[in-house]
């Protein structure tokens, strides 16, 4: 007789949580889009949308580099196991970040989007990490991992790029209080530090 | 820099109207209604418009004997204007705290009244004034404005208020008065936001004379009908209608003529992205972002943007002001 849990489907459960935790941002921006639940984005929704979807992506970003160190401080596996999921989910709200600035910022007025990214050079920045994000999204199944091998884990190091693109673009895009980002780019540098001194 | 010969004030213009100090007792609210009444009773054509009804609470300086005063549509635009809701829920007033929200959400317990207001510099009738004091002589005026967030959005305010001109003709500005400077007030206790310095509190604004002077210069003290609510900027703020909207200062104390140039908040902070002049140029970029189009709040989530207008479309009224200055060099 044995207690223990079938990891499968423990890891399955603890994703499906992950999941559900994953979806709540969306979840509050659709009740504000519907305005039901009492939420609004206000008089300017699209610019309310844009900043919220990319707070997600950033946070789900920073998330899936502290799972690593937190596994290694308490030695409990789980936490790996949340890795895929928070950062699909952050390379999901990226997606939509991106989405919103095309369709509801831009209202895909391509005239401009030269103008726009010649004068908000951010823009690049942000896109260039969302870039470096499609090949570790597309390669996040377990199918994948076996048929790299060894290179995926080379293929995945590509978020740490990427992480500073994200807290460079939000930085640069605030119009003059920059505690928010700096706060970002401490938690970044604590947890890059964490790995390079370990 | 172009030189710029800066227009005397007419003599016409000086209005030798006594300045009394109104007794500090009497509340704001009171005194503001009489006065208003007074003054609407000697224009053409007073009357207030309906209260909205369904909008939240209303704050402290909602006045429950609404402002009188009369329409000037020949200084107002034809478009309509957005909502109490879409005016005073969405603004930047860092005073409050840096989101958009936190001036309606922060600003409930912000004493408005009493009120004065310190004169002082290069005039002949320099002193503290009571916000009553200020007003009594004149009739309020509404006037739909188009205002333009340098952060490029934009809306159309039905404003209430008065010719900054007049107001200040009545202090006698010398010759040497060539620069008005406007300061907030500095109230921590107040203003939760200046208890961190992201910008060097007190907000000092500025205008040349005349600019202050121009007749679409517009010293604020209501909007749709009612009293400034505390996050517009009660009791008393600047609207300058073709300038970025930081230029309208809120809540002021203090107005001083200068001989030079004041030093400005924005363009303190970040001088290369925050002119002194901060004229409507959808020509000139702000160094991060286009200034070429607007997005104009109420259009709900798949509003269009709109292209943006030189001087926020109020070039025939004062393009002339700026004839000779290179507005790229001087934005």
């Amino acid at each position: 007789m044995t207690a223990a849990v079938d990891p499968r489907r423990a890891r399955r459960r603890s994703e499906q949580l992950a999941l559900l935790t994953a979806l709540l941002p969306l979840v509050w921006m659709a009740s504000a889009v519907l305005e039901i639940f009492g939420q609004s984005l206000g008089p300017n929704p699209s610019r309310e949308l844009l900043h919220s979807s990319g707070k997600t992506a950033l946070n789900a970003l920073l998330i899936t580099l502290t799972l690593r160190p937190l596994q290694q401080l308490t030695g409990r596996i789980e936490f790996l196991w949340l890795r895929r999921m928070a950062g699909l989910t952050s390379f999901s709200y990226a997606t939509l970040h991106l989405l919103v600035y095309a369709v509801l910022e831009l209202g895909l007025d391509w005239s401009d989007l030269g103008n726009e990214i010649a004068q908000r050079p951010f823009i690049i920045v942000g896109l260039i990490a969302l870039i470096g994000m499609i090949p570790m999204a597309a390669t996040s199944t377990d199918r994948a991992m076996r048929r790299l091998g060894r290179r995926w884990r080379q293929w995945h190091y590509a978020i740490y790029p990427v992480a500073i693109l994200a807290v460079w673009h939000y930085y640069w895009q605030v119009k003059l209080d920059v505690t928010e980002p700096l706060i970002y780019a401490g938690i970044l540098a604590l947890l890059f530090g964490y790995r390079l001194y370990r | 820099m172009a030189k710029y010969i800066y227009p005397k004030i007419p003599p016409s213009a000086i209005e030798a109207a006594p300045i009394e100090l109104a007794p500090q007792s009497r509340s704001r609210r009171e005194a503001l209604a009489a006065l208003a009444a007074g003054a609407g009773a000697a224009c053409l054509a007073p009357h207030s418009i309906a209260q909205p009804t369904s909008l939240r609470a209303p704050s402290s300086t909602s006045s429950p004997t609404p402002p009188r005063f009369r329409r000037n549509t020949a200084m107002s635009v034809s478009e309509a204007p957005n909502s109490w809701e879409e005016i005073t829920t969405y603004n930047n007033f860092y005073e409050f705290g840096l989101d958009k929200g936190d001036p309606s959400e922060r600003s409930g317990s912000f004493k408005p009244t009493p009120w004065s207001v310190e004169i002082a510099g290069e005039a002949a009738k320099p002193g503290r004034y009571t916000l009553e004091d200020i007003l009594r002589p004149h009739a309020l005026e509404e006037r739909i404005y188009r205002f333009r967030c340098v952060e490029a959005w934009s809306r159309v305010v039905p404003w209430l208020g008065i010719p900054l001109r007049d107001v200040l003709a009545r202090f006698e500005p010398n010759s040497r008065a060539k620069y008005v400077e406007f300061t907030t007030l500095l109230d921590p206790k107040q203003f939760p936001g200046q208890r961190s310095r992201v910008i060097d509190w007190p907000y000092v604004e500025g205008l040349r004379i005349d600019e202050a002077m121009h007749p679409l210069t517009l010293l604020t003290v209501g909007l749709h009908g009612r009293w400034l609510p505390n996050q517009s900027g009660a009791p008393l703020r600047l609207i300058v209608p073709w300038k970025y909207g930081f230029k309208s200062i809120k809540s002021i104390v203090k107005i001083r003529f200068t001989e030079r140039q004041p030093a400005t908040s924005w363009n303190k902070a970040a001088p290369d992205e925050y002119g002194f002049f901060a004229n409507v140029n959808p020509a000139v970029d702000h160094p991060r972002w286009s200034q070429a189009k607007e997005r104009r709040l109420g259009g709900g989530l798949f509003g269009a943007r709109v292209d943006t207008l030189p001087f926020n479309g109020y070039a025939n009224e004062v393009a002339s002001l700026y004839r000779g200055l290179d507005l790229r060099r001087f934005y």
